[in-house]
């Protein structure tokens, strides 16, 4: 009897060994994510998986343009600004039907924007709406001219705005299906883009399926899958097999392995992001108007991390050329890093490429540590992050490099690190007297670095995100000029003006832009990485 | 007997509310904070405040744990955080798979791990029993993860025979019932989705039966040499039955009493969900979601999840002490 079990069981076990995989349908491309999404909400998300799911689903008004975060038309055909700059008015594409057939329209466009900063709407108690405080507070309101012609309206002129059009957080959703699911909406997303939703099992996978009245035409690809495989070992073994045609996050310790198989692709792109050593220039204010700005009543005060060397030029310029940046990028980064010489990604509006870096040369550095009084070095405390950010893989091993390189031109670095909400709460109240740090950018404007990072109004001791504390007012004044206009060369002038002093008054040393990359087999073609590390997969077809 | 079982099932309430006693303090001990985990990075402080005041969590723990268990009085696990969905349908969602792959490595792990300690106890300090016990030996102390990925480029890589992660075929499509993935493509008569799953099924299941099948080998050799040296064996022997017969048929009956305590314990854990073996994996599975729900500090899913696993636990040792009266009739209970 038992002898009759196993044999029955090892001849299924036979048989079952015998199947071979299940036929693979063309068309249809599986891409290997290392987390499930959250929610499919566009305006309700701040993670990246549940992002790259819904830009193959949701469009805006604009979009980027391939590979850059520079701004196209996208559901608006055109726009045009008010003499004051602060009326927006949209032109809406016609003919476009959200994936349960109703029409986009401007009733549509008011509806995905006023149920995020409109307390009494009725849909507004659905979701949390972080992004929209954070980087949409200048729109005061949203409303429709016509059936086809919407007007953003907005509290202060911002140009950043039109490129913050650009981010998932103002897709545009189906009223009709926010209506028909309610709370639940998230689970059934429905908008304009090239794919519609088919099915979310948790943990496991998305599909989408191509999109057929797609305005642009249909895409290349049947369906298009995002399967979760949460271990980047197994997600490359998978890959390798076939079971996925493309993946994300590799890890950097099998990038040779994946460039010595014919049969995979590994592309890399630089990140929307810097990362970066931060020296306290001495000075900051206390924002007692709480309004984000250094008002006259405001006089600037010592931080509490005050060091008398770092207040001085020639050292912190000493300090740039004492450290060996392309060494940290080749062997701590591993070459999955650019080395910076500004505080943002090459890729955007107004990147000063004219700026030449300083050089490594720990014999320059000595003299002019000699010629600020300081021959014989200092001591100096370096705040050291806990944790690995996209940035910045292995901060406690670039702060050794660092410590040793600095050690060499006499100044003494001392190790200072504590849990990472401390850190933030330590290094944003100015305690820090030299601190790791980084950026990674939101909508792809460079306000969302140079006004963040580097302002003056952002030296408020407490909140700073000028962690440096650089306090130079000409500085601010370009970065303000930069944001109260919208025309884009003369924006690109102002940032590029605003380099030149942050470079030469060197508060930081900037270290590397972290790439991003991701692995496709041979036969996927037409995808392109896009800087803010999101996921457009309609260019994208199989051979 | 039937006093017995409501009794057990009564002393569940004090089990559970210790349990989420203690888990509700622990979570919330940890530092963290789930309003900043969905807010995002660069989220404004009112935008969290905001979040906090929302989910209740700007209460004092004690009021939090208050409300927490009013509403699980009422059925309802809450919502999760971070996904906003209803935790009992989360739950409901992943937990079919994590059963199918417990039964399947249980399955496993019971069927050779109990051949291999019998042939082993008849055979004391045979080849075999060396090879038989060598092998548990090395089975308990190899890494799951590490033996995961092997299994993997073995079967997947190199032989191309088995598929290395997910729970089916991407390329299936078929209609859910029940959640439990064969019964499901058997009852809607998907032949190929039966099949996809089950070839799905066999490498996670021996990473995960490995453990279990070792623990489960060792005791089963060691209480049947225990057994093979009573007296009524000797007797059994002497009245000349076949040394099958005693084995098979006196022998394992006796010595399965601590074999089944142990099974039944291994598979309270294994249903608690394997967090190595659903990720190498990528098995969508409890354990996942319960590492998850911890990192992003989601306090809901944490909590229903821990009550859910307790309530698993003390049902499978229920039914363990039932067993016992079924395989020795001199057990009973009062």
């Amino acid at each position: 009897m038992k002898k009759k079990f196993i044999s029955v069981l090892l001849l299924s076990m036979l048989f079952i060994f015998s199947l071979v995989m299940g036929s693979s349908a063309s068309g249809t491309l599986v891409f290997g994510n290392s987390g499930d999404a959250a929610r499919l909400d566009p305006a309700d998300v701040t993670d990246g998986e549940s992002i790259s799911r819904m830009d193959n689903i949701f469009e805006g008004l604009v979009e980027y343009k391939e590979g850059s975060t520079e701004i196209q038309p996208c559901l608006a055909t055109s726009w045009e600004t008010s003499a004051d700059g602060k009326e927006i008015t949209f032109h809406l594409r016609k003919g476009v039907k959200f994936h349960d057939g109703t029409d986009f329209n401007a009733d549509a466009v008011v509806f995905s924007f006023a149920r995020q900063y409109d307390p009494n709407h009725p849909y507004h108690q659905y979701g949390e709406w972080s992004y929209w405080g954070y980087m949409f507070s200048d729109i005061e309101k949203v409303e429709k001219i016509d059936d086809y012609t919407v007007k953003i309206v907005l509290s202060n002129v911002n140009a950043s705005i039109m490129t913050s059009l650009a981010m998932f957080t103002v897709n545009i959703v189906s009223p009709a299906n926010a209506e028909k699911y309610k709370e639940d909406a998230f689970k059934y997303p429905c908008g304009t883009g090239p794919f519609k939703f088919v099915e979310w099992v948790k943990d496991d996978h998305i599909t989408l399926e191509a999109n057929e009245n797609y305005w642009r035409g249909r895409p290349k690809l049947d369906k298009l899958i995002f399967k979760v495989i949460p271990d980047p070992s197994a997600r490359l073994l998978a890959l390798e097999v076939g079971e996925i045609h493309g993946m994300e996050y590799p890890n950097p310790a099998d990038f040779e392995r994946i460039k010595a198989n014919p049969d995979l692709v590994l592309m890399s792109e630089p990140g929307m992001n810097i990362g970066y050593m931060a020296m306290n220039t001495g000075y900051g204010y206390k924002d007692v108007n709480k309004n984000g700005i250094k008002d006259p009543d405001e006089p600037l005060e010592k931080t509490p991390g005050y060091l008398e060397p770092l207040t001085k030029k020639e050292v912190r310029q000493a300090i740039n050329m004492a450290i060996d940046k392309e060494a940290i990028v080749r062997d701590i980064y591993r070459g999955t890093a650019s080395v910076a010489k500004n505080g943002m990604p090459p890729f955007m509006l107004g990147y000063n490429d004219e700026i030449e870096d300083y050089p490594y040369d720990p014999a320059r550095a000595k003299e002019l540590l000699a010629k600020a009084g300081y021959p014989d070095g200092f001591e100096v405390t370096l705040h050291v992050m806990p944790v690995s950010r996209p940035y910045m893989f292995d901060p406690p091993k670039i702060g050794e490099a660092i410590q040793s390189y600095l050690g060499a031109v006499g100044i003494k670095v001392k190790f200072y690190q504590v849990d990472w909400g401390t850190y933030l709460q330590e290094t944003e109240a100015g305690l820090h007297q030299m601190c790791l740090l980084g950026w990674t950018g939101d909508n792809g404007d460079p306000d969302n670095f140079m006004n963040v990072l580097y302002g003056l109004n952002t030296c408020s001791i407490g909140t700073a995100g000028n962690y440096a504390f650089y306090t130079n007012e000409e500085n601010q004044e370009l970065l303000t000029k930069a944001l109260r206009t919208y025309d884009v060369n003369q924006r690109a002038e102002y940032y590029k003006k605003a380099q030149e002093l942050i470079h030469e008054d060197a508060g930081w040393v900037f270290l590397a832009h972290a790439n991003q990359s991701a692995v496709f087999r041979s036969n996927v073609k037409g995808f392109v990485l896009h800087p803010t590390s999101r996921m457009f997969f309609y260019p994208t077809w199989l051979e | 007997m039937k006093w017995y079982i409501i009794k057990r099932l009564l002393m569940l309430i004090p089990v559970l509310l210790g349990v989420s006693i203690l888990s509700f303090s622990l979570i919330h001990l940890a530092p963290g904070d789930p309003a900043i985990t969905i807010a995002g990075e660069h989220a404004s402080i009112q935008t969290i405040n905001a979040i906090r005041e929302k989910y209740g969590l700007d209460k004092p723990i004690t009021t939090q744990y208050w409300i927490w268990l009013k509403q699980v009085l009422k059925g309802d696990l809450g919502r999760s955080i971070v996904s906003n969905e209803s935790v009992t349908k989360e739950i409901a969602d992943r937990f079919p798979n994590t059963f199918e792959l417990t039964m399947f490595s249980m399955f496993f792990a019971i069927i050779i791990g109990c051949i291999a300690g019998i042939i082993s106890a008849s055979r004391q300090y045979s080849i075999l029993d060396y090879s038989f016990m060598g092998l548990a030996l090395f089975g308990v102390s190899m890494p799951v993860f590490w033996l995961g990925i092997m299994l993997m480029m073995i079967f997947g890589v190199f032989l191309k025979w088995l598929p290395i992660s997910g729970r089916i075929s991407m390329m299936i499509s078929f209609q859910q019932i029940t959640g439990f993935y064969l019964l499901d493509s058997l009852l809607t008569g998907n032949f190929e989705a039966f099949i996809s799953s089950l070839r799905h099924l066999i490498l996670p299941s021996i990473a995960l039966a490995t453990i279990p099948m070792a623990t489960i080998a060792r005791i089963t050799r060691s209480s049947m040499l225990e057994v093979l040296r009573q007296d009524f064996i000797r007797t059994e022997r002497a009245k000349g039955l076949s040394e099958r017969m005693v084995i098979y048929k006196h022998a394992v009956r006796n010595a399965m009493i601590p074999v089944v305590t142990v099974i039944g314990l291994n598979f309270g854990l294994l249903l608690s969900g394997a967090i190595l073996t659903e990720t190498v994996f990528s098995w969508p599975g409890i354990g996942r979601y319960i590492v998850n729900a911890v990192n992003m500090r989601d306090y809901p899913a944490v909590q229903g999840c821990i009550l859910f696993f307790a309530f698993m636990f003390v049902i499978v040792n229920l039914i363990t002490d039932i067993v016992y009266v079924y395989i020795d009739p001199r057990i009973h209970y009062g």
